[in-house]
């Protein structure tokens, strides 16, 4: 039998030497491309994310840029013809990006607080040592930026969550967890668009709808939007 | 119309899939087999979106309330018009009252029934697929069920004189490679994480004859039959990802996101399979053994010739029926 795992592919995937400050490209199968920003889970490297979004959707070949966290899936419409080429010149486009500044809207999502549908509270509470009007207190009084929009239709990835309740995610997911469920998954927060299994911590529960498919903008959310989250009750 | 008269779980309306609301969070959806859906409508002379019935539960029954063409391609599931039998992947025109019954596959596990037109549900952001997950698209987003009546698109071709043929099924016209022990052959490109895998994890990833699990729908394929094992774990952000990437969650066991997968991810990815076999594993049910056979971007882009090759030879013969 032929020895298929040695053999080499046309293309180095992932580069075999990413140099400092360049994003990794890697691909998935022939139509998508994965670029991922090198350095820390910041505002600036999600800006930057933002922009060569912009500017690569204009190009001819791309069907779809999907930001993500810190990083941008590009959906091809035809495979590549030449693979090396076309790797040079998003690393050359990142190099190059011009600064611009994303200027969302802000949204205030009312939010009943603890309860039946904010299980997780007191998990939340335990494990960073404070009760849980302060771990209430500390989600409310930041604004979030919306990075990415994934995963279900219109769920935002919310970034800027105070460092204090930082929650893993579960091992084991909840089983139906309700659509509208304010949660926190690691260091990022966000509010459940589907009743489905999820493994983030529910702290509390929106009423607000985050997603219409028969609307001209179906996600209330958009990448760069600013998201407050308000005490509507709470519930201990 | 068409009135469904038995349908188990998870029978959907699906099209190509909707492209273009990745970045709203939307999966794409769509039919496992986009040969099989490509040749029914091919066949009736469709456009090439149009929806039709993905069956991957059986038996299933409809009945036509008109004089109607139609054709049932995909799944070899010994499809009877009126209590009479069709040869797999074939068309033909039902009278008013004829009962089109399909049983259990002898070969695939997906079978789709398409119409003149296509299956005339209203797009949602720009594509009749079923989006069960988040309930729209489709009939009403949600699986058809028996008493379901079920519109079909204007039929220019109804009085065509020719209107009973078939074509090559996908499978026999394009063979996968033949590997022994007795296993699918399913082509990948390795992906981003491949290379974070210890040399001996990689072999077995290759070497391995993997299990579909029973835990598998049209949101991935749970594969058994090793542990792929990091040597720490990979904190990987979320990202994008499409249909048929290979991904390694932290217990080891590889799982293949499909048709109706997350648009996002983040476990690490030892592979992506390769457009040209996509629409084979979608045929493949649960307890199918695969391999990964390791190939280039170049031959992942030089396997289409043959599957662009029959979708052209389908368009021949139909075009050829049509002007008898």
């Amino acid at each position: 039998m032929l020895d298929r795992h040695s053999r080499q592919t046309d293309i180095a995937v992932p580069l075999a030497a990413v140099p400092p400050g360049a994003p990794k490209i890697s691909f998935i199968g022939t139509h998508a491309v994965l670029v991922e920003a090198p350095g820390d889970l910041c505002l600036e490297q999600q800006n930057r994310i933002w922009t060569l979004a912009e500017l690569v959707s204009a190009w001819p070949n791309v069907a779809e840029a999907v930001p993500g966290v810190t990083n941008l899936m590009l959906v091809l419409k035809a495979p590549l013809e030449d693979v090396d080429a076309f790797v040079a010149t998003l690393q050359e486009t990142w190099r190059r990006l011009p600064r611009r500044e994303r200027k969302g809207k802000l949204i205030e999502i009312p939010v009943i607080y603890g309860g039946e549908l904010g299980f997780d509270l007191p998990a939340v509470a335990r494990r960073a040592g404070l009760s849980e009007r302060e771990v209430i207190r500390i989600h409310a009084e930041r604004a979030y930026t919306v990075f990415a929009i994934a995963s279900s239709p219109g769920f935002g990835y919310l970034s800027g969550l105070d460092p204090r309740i930082f929650m893993p995610r579960k091992t084991v997911p909840s089983l139906n967890m309700r659509a509208g469920s304010v949660t926190i998954g690691g260091m990022q927060t966000g509010v459940a668009v589907l009743t489905s299994p999820n493994g983030w911590n529910a702290i509390g529960w929106a009423e607000q709808p985050m997603f219409d498919p028969g609307s001209e903008t179906p996600s209330l959310m958009s990448p760069g939007d600013e998201v407050r989250f308000r005490i509507d009750r709470i519930e201990l | 119309m068409i009135e469904i008269l038995t349908s188990h779980a998870f029978n959907t309306i699906q099209d190509r899939g909707r492209f273009g609301a990745r970045r709203l969070g939307v999966s794409t959806s769509g039919v496992m087999d986009p040969l099989a859906l490509a040749a029914g409508n091919l066949m009736l002379g469709n456009a090439e979106d149009a929806a039709a019935i993905e069956v991957q539960t059986f038996p299933f029954r409809l009945r036509f309330t008109a004089t109607t063409r139609f054709a049932v391609t995909g799944a070899d599931c010994s499809a009877r018009l009126a209590d009479r039998a069709l040869p797999p992947c074939w068309c033909g025109r039902a009278a008013a009252g004829d009962v089109l019954a399909l049983g259990m596959p002898k070969r695939g596990s997906r079978a789709y029934v398409a119409v003149p037109g296509g299956i005339a549900v209203p797009p949602v952001l720009g594509s009749r697929s079923t989006h069960l997950r988040a309930g729209f698209g489709g009939h009403e987003g949600r699986a058809i069920a028996a008493g379901d009546r079920l519109a079909v698109g204007a039929d220019d071709g109804i009085e065509a004189p020719r209107a009973d043929f078939g074509v090559m099924p996908a499978d026999v016209a394009i063979p996968a490679e033949p590997l022994e022990p007795t296993s699918l052959a399913i082509r990948v490109l390795r992906a981003g994480e491949y290379d974070f895998f210890p040399a001996e994890m990689q072999r077995l990833f290759w070497e391995t004859p993997w299990r579909i699990s029973l835990q598998s729908d049209r949101t991935g394929y749970r594969l058994a039959g090793a542990k792929l094992l990091l040597p720490r774990p990979v904190e990987m952000r979320s990202h994008g990802v499409v249909s048929g990437v290979v991904q390694v969650p932290p217990a080891g066991e590889p799982i293949i996101q499909m048709s109706d997968a997350n648009t996002a991810g983040g476990y690490p990815k030892m592979a992506a399979v390769i457009e040209a076999d996509l629409w084979r594993l979608g045929q493949a049910g649960p307890g199918t053994l695969i391999r990964f056979v390791d190939v280039s971007y170049r031959d992942a882009v030089a396997a289409m010739e043959p599957v662009a090759a029959y979708v052209a030879r389908i368009a021949r013969t139909a075009a050829l029926y049509r002007t008898l």
